[in-house]
C-alpha cells in the first residue's frame, strides 16, 4: 500500500515537469528571438531531466518491468496527475512566461522543502533540481518585469495572461490524499503552508511588473486527481504517439 | 528606430584561476538579459564559471592599418625575453 | 588611385595565400565582403530553418532519452544560427536586416530543409545524412580565410560532433528492431538520400562561383569532390545498418578508389532551390509567424531596457 502511495506521489512530482516540458518543447524554433528559443529549450531540458529521475525511481517502485518511458507515456489521461496550469497552451509569449512564472515560484518552494524529505531518493533529486529551478525563477521573473514594464501592448497581454492563468494557481496548493499522507510521513511538505509565501512572492513580482493581482477568481481544480482540461488529450496524443502506434519496441 | 536588440560581446572564464576569454557575441535588450543569454548560449556544456558582458559599441579597437606602428616595434626588443641573457649552464634556480 | 586599390587587392590576396586570417576591420574587397555576408547568412538561415523539420518531432519523440537528445540538438542549431549571424554582423549588417532578407525570400537557405520529416526514422536520417553532409562542408570551413567565420565554424564543429552520432544511433536502433522499424528506416533513407547528395550544390561545371571561392579559401574542395567524399564515407555506414542505398548505379570503382553513383535529378534540385519544394512555403510561413508574433516581445524588452537606463541616469543625477 505504501508503495502505491509513493508511486502516486512520484507521479504527482513528475507529471508537472513532464507536461510543462512538453509544452515548452512545442515552442522550439518558434520563439521571438533565437536567444529566447535557446533559453526556453534549456528549461524544457531541465524539466525532462527531473522527470527522468522521478520516473526511473517510480519504475523501480512499481516493478513489473516498468521503465521511465512506460511510466511517462503508457498511462491513460485520467491517470496523469499534473496540475491544470501546466497543460495550458502557448497562446502567446505572455502566456508562456506567466505560466512559467506561476509554476516556477511554486516549484522552487516545493523543491526547497523536498530537499529535507525523509525519502533519500526524493531528497537527492530535489537537491539536484533546485539549482535549475532557481534559474527558472530568475528567468521568468525578469521576463515578467520586462513584459509588464515594457510597452502598453506587452503590459496588456501579460495582464490578460495573468487574468486567465491565475485561476489555475491554487490547485498547486490543494493537497490530494496522497500528498496529505506524504506530508504526515515526512516525505513531502504540507502544501497549504507554502501558500502564504507563494502569494507574497507572486505579489512582489507583480508589483515590480506593474500588474495587479486578479480579483474575484473562481479557482479551477482537477488535474491532480486526473480530471483535466480538453487540451490534455491532444498533448498526450503527441506525447504518446510512438509508444501507442508501435507498442513494445526499442527506440 | 532600430528594433534590433543591441549586440553584446561575451567573455567567459572557464574555471577559477584563468582569465576571462572572448567567447562570442549575442543580442540582448539589457545587461541582465545579456548575462542570462550568455549563460544559456555559451555555457551549455559547462564551459564557464563566470561571465562578463559588454555592449559591443563600448569596445574601442585598435586600427588594423596602424598594426605596423603599434606592434612591430616590439619585435626586435629581444632583451625583454629571458633567452637574451647568456648564463652558464651549471647555474640553477634562475 | 586605381593603382592603390589594385595594390590593396594584391596584398589582400597575398595575405590569404600566406594562410593569414582576414579580420572584421581589415581592408577587404567589396566583393569579398558581400560574398561573405551572403554565404554566412545563408548558413545561419539554414541552421534556423533547419530547426523546423526536427522540431516537428520533439513532442512525439518515442522515449524520454530520445526527446532530450533531440531537444538539445535542435537547441544547438539555434545556437549555431546565432554564432553565424554574429559572424555576419561583423561585416556591417544587422541581424534584423539578415532576417528580413530570409523572410522576404531574397536570401536562400539549404534546400534540404524543404523536405518533410514524416516519421521518427527521419530524425535518424537527418542526423546521419544531413548532418553528415553538413559536417564535411563545415570542417572545411574551419580553415576559411575570414576569421570570425572560421572561429564560429570551429565552435560549431565541436558542438556538432554529437549530432551525427545521435542520428546514426537512432538508425541503429531501428535497424536492430522489428520489421516495422526496419521498414521505417529504409523509407527514411530512400527519401533523404538524394536530397542529401544535392546539399553539395550543382555540378562543378554549373558552379560559376567555385573558382573565386577557392581563391579566398571559402572552399578548399569543389562540390563534386565533397559529394564524392560523402558517398564514399556513407555507403559503408549504410552497410552496417543493413540498409540499401536507393541507387541502382551505385558500385565500387577500383580504379578511382571510390564509389560510382547515379545521376542526381537536377530538375528537382532547381525546383526546390527556386522555392517549389514540398515544404518551402510551410517553412517560410513558420519563420514569418515566429518573427511577427515575437515583434511585440522584442519591442517590450527594448522599452523596458530604456526605462531602466533612464531611471539609472535620473538616480545618479
Amino acid at each position: 500500500m505504501e508503495q502505491k502511495a509513493l508511486y502516486d506521489y512520484l507521479l504527482l512530482l513528475g507529471d508537472n515537469p513532464t507536461i510543462l516540458g512538453q509544452r515548452l518543447g512545442e515552442l522550439c524554433g518558434h520563439g521571438p528571438e533565437l536567444e529566447t528559443d535557446i533559453a526556453l529549450t534549456n528549461i524544457s531540458l531541465d524539466l525532462f531531466g527531473q522527470v527522468r529521475n522521478y520516473f526511473q525511481y517510480a519504475a523501480e517502485v512499481i516493478g513489473n518491468g516498468a521503465t521511465e518511458d512506460s511510466v511517462a507515456m503508457l498511462r491513460h489521461e485520467h491517470e496523469y496527475k499534473n496540475a491544470l496550469l501546466v497543460e495550458q497552451p502557448n497562446r502567446d509569449f505572455a502566456y508562456v512566461i506567466c505560466r512559467q512564472f506561476l509554476f516556477d515560484i511554486f516549484h522552487q518552494l516545493l523543491l526547497n522543502e523536498l530537499m529535507s524529505s525523509k525519502n533519500e531518493r526524493i531528497s537527492a533529486i530535489a537537491h539536484k533540481s533546485v539549482k535549475e529551478v532557481d534559474y527558472h525563477v530568475d528567468f521568468s521573473s525578469t521576463w515578467m518585469k520586462r513584459l509588464g514594464d515594457g510597452t502598453e501592448e506587452s503590459n496588456q497581454r501579460l495582464t490578460e495572461a495573468m487574468g486567465f492563468l491565475w485561476r489555475y494557481s491554487m490547485e498547486l496548493f490543494k493537497p490530494t490524499e496522497t500528498e496529505t499522507l506524504m506530508a504526515e510521513m515526512g516525505v513531502g511538505p504540507d502544501l497549504s503552508e507554502l501558500k502564504p509565501i507563494y502569494m507574497e512572492r507572486v505579489n512582489t513580482t507583480l508589483q515590480a511588473s506593474k500588474l495587479v493581482m486578479p480579483e474575484k477568481t473562481t479557482y479551477q481544480y482537477g488535474g491532480k486527481t486526473g480530471r483535466h482540461t480538453e487540451y490534455m488529450g491532444y498533448i498526450l496524443a503527441e506525447f504518446q504517439y510512438m509508444q501507442r502506434a508501435y507498442p513494445n519496441m526499442k527506440w | 528606430m532600430n528594433k534590433d536588440w543591441p549586440i553584446w560581446e561575451i567573455f567567459i572564464r572557464s574555471k577559477n584561476g584563468l582569465d576571462h576569454r572572448h567567447a562570442g557575441s549575442l543580442h540582448a535588450a539589457d545587461a541582465e538579459m545579456a548575462i542570462q543569454n550568455a549563460r544559456d548560449v555559451y555555457t551549455r556544456r559547462q564551459e564557464g564559471v563566470s561571465v562578463w558582458v559588454v555592449e559591443s559599441k563600448h569596445i574601442t579597437a585598435s586600427n588594423p592599418e596602424k598594426s605596423g606602428e603599434l606592434f612591430e616595434p616590439a619585435k626586435d626588443k629581444v632583451y625583454r625575453h629571458p633567452t637574451f641573457y647568456n648564463l652558464p649552464d651549471e647555474l640553477k634556480h634562475m | 588611385m586605381e593603382n592603390k586599390s589594385i595594390n590593396l587587392e594584391k596584398e589582400f590576396q597575398a595575405r590569404i595565400d600566406r594562410g593569414e586570417n582576414i579580420e572584421a576591420k581589415d581592408w577587404m574587397p567589396e566583393k569579398y565582403r558581400k560574398t561573405h555576408i551572403r554565404q554566412i547568412s545563408q548558413h545561419a538561415h539554414s541552421e534556423v530553418v533547419g530547426m523546423l523539420p526536427e522540431g516537428n518531432w520533439i513532442s512525439r519523440a518515442p522515449s524520454l532519452r530520445r526527446k532530450v537528445a533531440l531537444l538539445a540538438k535542435v537547441q544547438d542549431e539555434a545556437g549555431h544560427g546565432l554564432y553565424l549571424y554574429s559572424a555576419a554582423e561583423t561585416l556591417g549588417i544587422s541581424r534584423d536586416e539578415l532576417v528580413e532578407q530570409l523572410l522576404e525570400g531574397t536570401a536562400k537557405y539549404s534546400s534540404i530543409f524543404n523536405y518533410p520529416t514524416l516519421t521518427w526514422a527521419d530524425m535518424g536520417a537527418v542526423g546521419w545524412l544531413v548532418d553528415g553532409a553538413a559536417i564535411i562542408n563545415q570542417v572545411m570551413l574551419t580553415k576559411t580565410s575570414y576569421g570570425p567565420y572560421a572561429r564560429a565554424m570551429v565552435r560549431i564543429c565541436k558542438e556538432e560532433s554529437f549530432h551525427q552520432r545521435q542520428g546514426y544511433e537512432i538508425m541503429l536502433a531501428l535497424a536492430n528492431g522489428t520489421d516495422a522499424q526496419k521498414q521505417m528506416a529504409q523509407d527514411a533513407l530512400n527519401r533523404f538520400w538524394w536530397p542529401s547528395l544535392m546539399m553539395f550544390g550543382p555540378r562543378d561545371e554549373d558552379s560559376p562561383n567555385t573558382e573565386q571561392s577557392m581563391k579566398w579559401k571559402i572552399k578548399k574542395k569543389t562540390n563534386d569532390e565533397l559529394r564524392q567524399q560523402f558517398v564514399d564515407q556513407t555507403v559503408p555506414q549504410a552497410d552496417i545498418l543493413g540498409l540499401t542505398i536507393p541507387d541502382p548505379d551505385l558500385k565500387w570503382n577500383d580504379e578511382n578508389g571510390g564509389y560510382d553513383f547515379g545521376e542526381i535529378d537536377w530538375d528537382e534540385f532547381w525546383d526546390v532551390v527556386k522555392g517549389n519544394g514540398p515544404c518551402n512555403r510551410k517553412r517560410m510561413e513558420d519563420r514569418n509567424n515566429a518573427w511577427d508574433n515575437g515583434a511585440w516581445v522584442r519591442e517590450a524588452a527594448l522599452a523596458h531596457a530604456r526605462k531602466q537606463a533612464e531611471q539609472k541616469i535620473s538616480k545618479t543625477a
